[in-house]
């Protein structure tokens, strides 16, 4: 299928067809980057901005390998060090970088929506690297490449996302990406942790994550994300990892050829065990490799119509 | 204007079997020889080629399939993004002599763009050029070692490969526009 869109802002709103398109360019991306010279000039001569008004090293290095990868020249911003701190607003942060002829926009923002209000209003590419707790698109679809990868196909799969749904834009944007590629999904995380809206849109939730683990073929466990939490959702951290945590005793419960997967960084110990975190059936390596492959070839398909016209 | 056969499947391997005794002609006794075929339709002349060598020479060379997208120069001309299939070659390109095969020389581009890419990869000691159609029109300084037919065309047309990988079908085909190069 031809892939014709400008931006990535979400996964809600892409085809079944567009997020296969992604990850078969992902495999042939991946290719490159097995060879001795992991580089080729598609596109030379473009300019990728990574602009992060959150703190992110996996990620911004992950956006930023993958367009060297493809020889884009790569300038990143952080909050800390821009006009933000001027109180300039983000449009006009953004519109500064057009006019210095950046063709594709990472963006990363603490608030819901941010990488939408700029797709709308900038000619360059705009890709959301996370924004607040509602999207992180790039992060599902390197993901579904990496389950696709292990466990060779999506569909009939059932995918079992474990711990703070609420505050997880990557939950959000897994779920959506699953069950659009035929998988089922279910959640389990402290009841205070998994909004009501996802058992609306056909999520199975369990209270017990023991009840879920031998259904899973893929157990994605989520980080506690205790920047983002206010108030208190859970008694102890001790508490969460006794109930939600994954430990050598419930790793006996899953299927033989189940994966393990976690978008890091991993609260050791929290989330995981170190030994499962280590293990064989964990692929949280993989996930990272993936993601320059994944984000390679995002890069390659989003066009800049206006900007070649 | 309508379709026109250039190439039948008949012509199409006899056409092949002259360019594989070709090849053979100017490399006897070597064992730096490879084939890379440029997908889709070079890549799989290239596999028949392979075969037809192994059957004059009883032996088997290496024979890979590359895929150019990515050294492309149009691609921001495009509104859409070609689709990416992989580079398959399984052996080390460097010293060898590479036959880089195609269906159809037309502007060059493709060829140029292959070349980039076979020497992002490796160090062959020397690289020709196999096509089974030379249809003219070049917009870059670029000749073939061994063309199967030089056919003179109209810019409008279209030449097409189809079945490139069934002796038995393929065909090559003269259309007056549409899908091609």
């Amino acid at each position: 299928m031809e892939f014709t869109r400008k931006d990535l802002v979400d996964i809600a709103s892409l085809s079944p067809e567009e997020i296969t398109a992604i990850l078969d360019t992902a495999g042939a991306m991946k290719e490159v980057l097995q060879r001795d010279r992991k580089k080729v000039p598609t596109l030379q001569g473009k300019t990728v901005v990574n602009l992060f008004f959150e703190p992110s090293t996996r990620t911004r290095v992950s956006f930023e390998l993958a367009a060297k990868r493809l020889s884009a020249d790569m300038i990143n911003i952080s909050a800390s060090t821009s006009s933000v701190t001027k109180n300039e607003t983000l449009l006009d942060t953004v519109h500064n970088l057009e006019a210095m002829q950046a063709d594709y926009v990472v963006v990363r923002h603490p608030l819901s929506g941010a990488a939408a209000l700029l797709s709308k209003n900038c000619r360059a590419s705009v890709i959301n690297a996370g924004d607040g707790a509602h999207e992180h698109p790039s992060q599902a679809l390197l993901d579904a490449f990496t389950i696709r990868e292990r466990l060779g196909a999506i569909k009939g799969l059932k995918v079992l996302i474990v711990g703070d749904i609420t505050h997880s834009r990557v939950a959000r944007s897994n779920f959506f990406l699953l069950q659009k590629l035929g998988a089922k999904v279910l959640f389990s995380g402290p009841g205070t942790l998994i909004p009501d809206s996802f058992r609306e849109l056909g999520a199975e939730v369990y209270e017990n994550l023991d009840d879920a683990l031998a259904e899973a073929d893929v157990v994605m466990m989520l980080r506690v994300q205790f920047e983002r939490m206010q108030g208190a959702f859970f008694p102890s951290q001790r508490e969460y990892a006794r109930r939600f945590g994954l430990n050598m005793a419930r790793l006996q419960q899953l299927k033989k050829d189940a994966i393990v997967m976690h978008p890091g960084p991993v609260n050791r110990g929290l989330e995981l065990a170190p030994e499962i975190a280590d293990g064989p059936r964990s692929v949280i390596l993989d996930q990272v490799s993936n993601g320059i492959a994944t984000r390679m070839a995002i890069f390659y398909l989003l066009s800049n119509e206006e900007a070649a016209a | 204007m309508s379709e026109k056969v250039l190439l039948d499947a008949d012509a199409i391997d006899r056409t092949l079997t002259r360019i594989a005794h070709e090849i053979l002609e100017k490399k006897p006794g070597e064992d730096g020889l490879a084939l890379v075929g440029i997908r889709t339709g070079g890549a799989q002349l290239a596999e028949r080629l392979q075969a037809k060598i192994e059957i004059i020479e009883g032996r088997a060379i290496p024979c890979g399939a590359l895929d150019i997208t990515l050294y492309r120069d149009d691609l921001a001309l495009k509104k859409g993004r070609p689709v990416l299939h992989r580079t398959e070659i399984d052996f080390d390109l460097d010293g060898k002599d590479v036959i880089l095969v195609d269906d159809v020389l037309y502007t060059g581009r493709t060829v140029r763009a292959a070349l980039d890419a076979l020497m992002a990869l490796g160090r062959p000691k020397r690289i020709q050029l196999a096509v089974l159609v030379d249809r003219g029109h070049r917009e870059l300084p670029i000749r073939a070692d061994y063309v199967g037919r030089n056919q003179p065309t109209a810019e409008n047309e279209r030449v097409k490969l189809v079945d490139a990988d069934d002796a038995s079908k393929s065909a090559l085909l003269l259309l007056p526009g549409g899908e091609g190069h």
